[in-house]
């Protein structure tokens, strides 16, 4: 067979785009009926994002999860009246087959690591719509369920398995191919179904897995029934579902808020959005990231309140900045491999973006206000987990404030200028509190300030607009700079930062980034993901007799024994 | 270790295997014993159970022991396990590991792959026990019905002899494999079978003879490739049981040449060269039986490109059929090339030939099926019939592999979907064949005599004469 070796190269190939619509859809049908939606996943084994494998017994690339990411984020925005959300299989043997693993092993480990990381971000996107949306996920495992096809079921709430003596949920990933189940498999096992470990350990070194009265009894589904009355038993408990999570919900009428695209202007070395601007220099290895706050007439529309909020729909400012920004920074991460520093600005009012926040704070008993909300918290969290160093650049004319000052905190640096004649004001607002949670549960803020709880306690529920002095007082600055020093110690810490080595940095500020606790979900980041990468780039897994390299080839792999 | 011992024939569960010294796995098998007979009792042919039949026993394993004759009730079948003796040093055959001494304990790192192996491969033997379970009704005579019975009770030992290998080496895992075995059912929404051709129903004897001759040759096949296992009990076991398949396929292939040679008598005497004027089975009924089944049988060989059949080869599970015929054990450097559909069209692409193994074994079976074409249109050539009968192009309707999908005529040019059904009532089994079918079956069971769609048998059974009473339908 010819090898594939497609992904090794990403630049010879178009860039990768983000943006999809249902429209253009190739592996998923999605179904409504009144709260119910029903997600069939049917992949079409030719519409691969790269060339050189096969899509075969409903296997993922990372085009697949880009529609599957759509599907999630359009669900909460366009779907708003539906409660349940049903993700079941097309094909008729076969519920999900995992990452295809002919992609995997002809990918470059840069390729690999992002494509498991934005798989990873919308299992927990699914997860963040069961907890916070009322959207609540259910896998109908009619068929095989293996690798990252029960790491996605293990995304659901409940996992319902069909019991035709053959259907089985499994992760063969370290018996078949010498890698972890990365994208969440082994963190959810522990940590969410509460597998006993000892029982986890067996099921994960099993290739086939686990079928049918002890796949209920270990714990890793919720129920079987079978073959004949599946649809039915499974709708059945949808339905139950659905009246369960109608209770409690915010407010505001359901209408739907389409998600049109984005379409930013696109250059050799910039895409420019409404209120985002990405623009780089592959020489320098840096990308400057500009978001420009909301205007007056934002304002005002926000305080007008929750179903005015809903009357701008996908225009809103909140909304519409957040989604460019999102889609900016998966542009960088895929497409620009290179370049490993970006220095961020906010522009703006800085006491107006103030006044928004605590305007948007207040419509969070309206399901559009709050989604809105849930939908920048995920953005942030997509920021803190991007491999790149971030220094925020707080010069003159910027107004890193509210929600925006949240990218300075979660920024490795901030640099902020101390000019009387250019005064720079930086302040918090209602969102800083809480709303927008770090991936570990922690604010930015408190994790700024995990060392220095007095200092934190000081600023309790302070909104007030703070000089650079002042801030800089209060902890938040990394560097004050005045007028003559700015320009040439930016550039030198730049030059610096750009020198280093970027595998030591991507290490060094993960760790850095999330002081404190972890959640589950951080610990598929920072334990599962740190793993797997470390094993992708071992010769058991890709070296040239490694597990993964050799895998649908006719050799058979060779270890090297030793632990390391 | 694997021990054939001397054949024990007194015990409860007939061997060669020194069960009466594994009290253990006695006491396991003891245990199974009563769940197959319910099983079989369900779903045996069980309306004729009180019926002495002239079956054939196997009582040792030697060259006139596996192989005695008698009368025997069914229910009174002595189903047992016998492995063949080994001839010399057994060896891994194939693969990496190529001439080393073959295992006779599973090995650790392909314990899961061989039970697999193993349990597919047994499931199909029940799955046809059921499939046939109502075959009696309409025996076209006593001669077939015998024959029908020989087929299923041998079918059942085969099922035995794959269970003696779950419980012997895989432990608890094993036990509960075969308890599923007697759980699963052909055709069952909830429960079906592993393998598509074995849900599929065969409700009347065309069907009976078309799935002995190419799904029971599947599983010749098959069970060839696992006689060169490296596992020398899975090895044993089925280098024995190829000795009984030979009399099914035998069965599949005299049943279709007789009934293709009673059609070509009565295309010959029907003034128009109508047989179903005459009520027999005409030729392009015969001619959708054999497209219908072959193509469902091609299935069952799997992918065309495999992962699991390089993986089987390479770790010295699964051969190829007559390993030793080759020079090349590990066959790591050779490609196959095949017909693949890229772009909406055929085009010829080579594969490692590890991951060929499938359509390598698959070539020998075509091979075999086309020999059994050439024999039957020999007969059709001999009563001066001018009708020929072909095999269909294995990449004709196709439910595995990359031929799965697509849509190609009998010849194999690929097609369109609209095509394809536009002509599928001409190609394949349709409902209405059935209910004819159905309606020309009607049991004979005087001895020497057959149903008026077939031909009798060129001779008996074990040197019994044609009109021997095969069956006992009367005490």
């Amino acid at each position: 067979m010819d090898q594939p070796s497609a992904t090794n190269a990403t630049q010879t190939f178009d860039p990768v785009e983000f943006e999809t619509e249902p429209a253009r859809y190739r592996h998923f049908r999605v179904t409504y009926d009144g709260p119910i939606a029903t997600v069939t996943m049917d992949v079409d084994p030719s519409a691969c994002i790269r060339p050189g494998y096969e899509l075969k017994l409903n296997s993922y690339d990372l085009g697949v999860d880009i529609e599957l990411a759509d599907i999630v984020r359009r669900m909460r925005f366009e779907h708003p009246e539906v409660r349940v959300v049903v993700i079941t299989s097309g094909n008729d043997r076969v519920f999900c087959a995992g990452a295809n693993i002919n992609m995997l092993g002809s990918s470059s480990h840069a390729w690999k690591v992002n494509f498991c990381k934005f798989t990873n971000e919308t299992r927990c996107e699914i997860e963040d719509a069961t907890a916070h949306s009322g959207q609540v996920y259910v896998a109908a495992c009619n068929g095989t369920t293996a690798g990252g096809g029960y790491e996605l079921a293990l995304a659901c709430k409940e996992i319902y398995l069909q019991d035709d003596g053959n259907s089985a949920v499994s992760l063969p990933e370290v018996p078949l191919l010498g890698v972890l189940p990365g994208t969440g498999g082994l963190t959810r096992l522990s940590d969410k179904r509460k597998v006993r470990r000892d029982l986890a350990d067996v099921f994960c070194t099993t290739a086939e897995g686990v079928r049918g009265k002890k796949a209920v009894k270990w714990r890793l589904v919720d129920a079987v029934f079978p073959r004949s009355k599946f649809a039915e038993k499974v709708r059945a408990r949808a339905e139950a579902l659905a009246k369960e999570a109608a209770e409690g919900l915010p407010g505001g009428t359901r209408k739907p808020v389409i998600l049109p695209p984005l379409a930013p202007e696109v250059t050799a070395t910039s895409r420019t959005y409404r209120h985002v601007t990405l623009t780089w220099d592959d020489d320098a290895r840096t990308a400057t990231l500009t978001i420009a706050g909301p205007s007056e007439d934002d304002v005002a529309l926000v305080e007008r309140g929750g179903e005015a909020l809903l009357e701008a729909g996908a225009d809103l400012w909140a909304l519409r900045a957040f989604r460019e920004l999102d889609d900016a920074l998966l542009h960088l991460r895929l497409n620009h491999m290179e370049v490993g520093l970006v220095l961020v600005r906010a522009t703006g009012d800085p006491a107006r973006t103030i006044r928004h926040d605590a305007a948007l704070a207040a419509c969070r008993d309206h399901w559009f206000g709050r989604e809105v909300i849930l939908h920048m918290a995920r953005v942030l969290r997509r920021y803190d987990n991007t491999s790149r160093s971030f220094f925020a650049l707080g010069d003159a004319g910027t107004a890193f404030a509210g929600c925006l000052f949240e990218l300075a905190l979660g920024a490795d640096r901030f640099y902020l200028l101390d000019d009387p004649d250019q005064p720079v004001h930086v302040g918090l607002s209602a969102l800083s509190f809480g709303a927008l949670p770090m991936h570990h549960g922690m604010t930015r803020l408190s994790a700024h300030f995990y060392g220095e709880p007095e200092s934190l306690e000081a600023l309790a529920d302070d909104t007030s607009l703070k000089t650079p002095e002042e801030a800089d007082e209060a902890g938040l600055v990394t560097v004050l700079l005045d007028d003559i020093d700015w320009e040439d110690d930016t550039r030198v810490a730049i030059e610096e930062r750009v020198s280093l080595s970027p595998d030591a940095l991507t290490g060094m500020e993960q760790n850095l980034r999330f002081p404190g606790p972890e959640t589950m979900d951080s610990k598929i980041y920072a334990r599962l993901s740190a793993w797997q990468n470390w094993i992708f780039i071992r010769p058991n897994a890709t070296g040239p007799q490694g597990a993964l390299s050799l895998y649908g080839r006719p050799e058979r792999p060779r270890f090297d024994w030793q632990r390391v | 270790m694997t021990q054939v011992s001397s054949v024990d024939l007194n015990s409860k569960i007939p061997n060669n295997v020194g069960l009466s010294d594994d009290p253990k796995l006695r006491r396991a098998l003891e245990k199974w014993l009563p769940e197959y007979l319910e099983w079989w009792g369900d779903m045996g042919p069980s309306d004729f159970y009180d019926k002495p039949v002239f079956l054939r026993t196997a009582v040792s394993v030697t060259r006139d022991g596996w192989a005695h004759y008698d009368y025997v009730k069914m229910p009174e079948y002595r189903w047992g396990i016998f492995l063949a003796p080994p001839k010399g040093e057994l060896t891994v055959k194939c693969g990496d590991e190529a001439g080393r001494p073959a295992w006779t304990e599973v090995p650790g790192e392909h314990r899961n792959a061989l039970r697999r192996i193993i349990v597919t491969q047994a499931d199909t033997e029940p799955a046809s026990v059921e499939q046939q379970r109502l075959l009696g009704h309409t025996a076209p005579s006593l001669y077939d019905l015998r024959n029908l019975f020989q087929v299923n009770v041998e079918e059942g030992r085969h099922l035995w002899a794959m269970v003696y290998l779950l419980h012997k080496h895989f432990g608890r895992d094993g036990r509960d494999e075969a308890e599923e075995l007697l759980r699963r059912r052909s055709g069952d929404p909830d429960k079906p079978r592993i393998l598509g051709a074995f849900n599929q129903p065969c409700d009347h004897w065309l069907s009976f003879f078309a799935f002995t001759m190419f799904t029971d040759r599947d599983g010749k096949y098959q069970l060839a490739a696992l006689a060169e296992s490296g596992f020398a009990p899975l090895a044993l076991s089925t280098q024995f049981m190829l000795t009984e398949e030979a009399h099914h396929l035998f069965v599949g292939e005299t049943g279709l040449d007789r009934i293709i040679r009673r059609s070509a008598e009565l295309q010959a005497l029907d003034p128009n060269g109508d047989v179903r004027a005459q009520g027999g089975i005409d030729f392009d009924l015969i001619q959708r039986t054999i497209n219908y089944w072959f193509s469902y049988s091609l299935d069952l060989f799997g992918g065309e490109i495999s992962n699991n059949a390089s993986d089987f080869f390479a770790s010295g599970l699964k051969g190829r059929y007559r390993e030793d015929k080759y020079e090349d054990h590990k066959a790591l450097s050779g490609t196959y090339r095949l017909p693949v559909v890229e772009g909406g069209r055929l085009v010829e692409k080579d594969v490692p030939l590890r991951h060929a193994m499938n359509e390598v074994l698959r070539d020998a079976y075509v091979a075999d099926c086309e020999r059994a074409l050439r024999k039957w249109n020999k007969t059709l050539e001999q009563m001066g019939s001018p009708t020929r009968l072909t095999l269909p192009s294995r990449r004709f309707h196709r439910h595995q592999g990359i031929y799965a999908g697509h849509f190609f005529d009998p010849e194999g040019n690929l097609i369109s979907e609209e095509t394809f059904e536009k002509n599928r009532r001409r190609w394949l089994l349709t409902p209405e064949d059935n209910d004819y079918l159905l309606s020309i079956m009607k049991p004979v069971y005087e001895p020497g005599k057959f149903a008026n769609w077939i031909a009798p048998p060129k001779r008996g059974i074990e040197g019994k004469p044609i009109d021997f009473e095969y069956v006992k339908m009367h005490d």
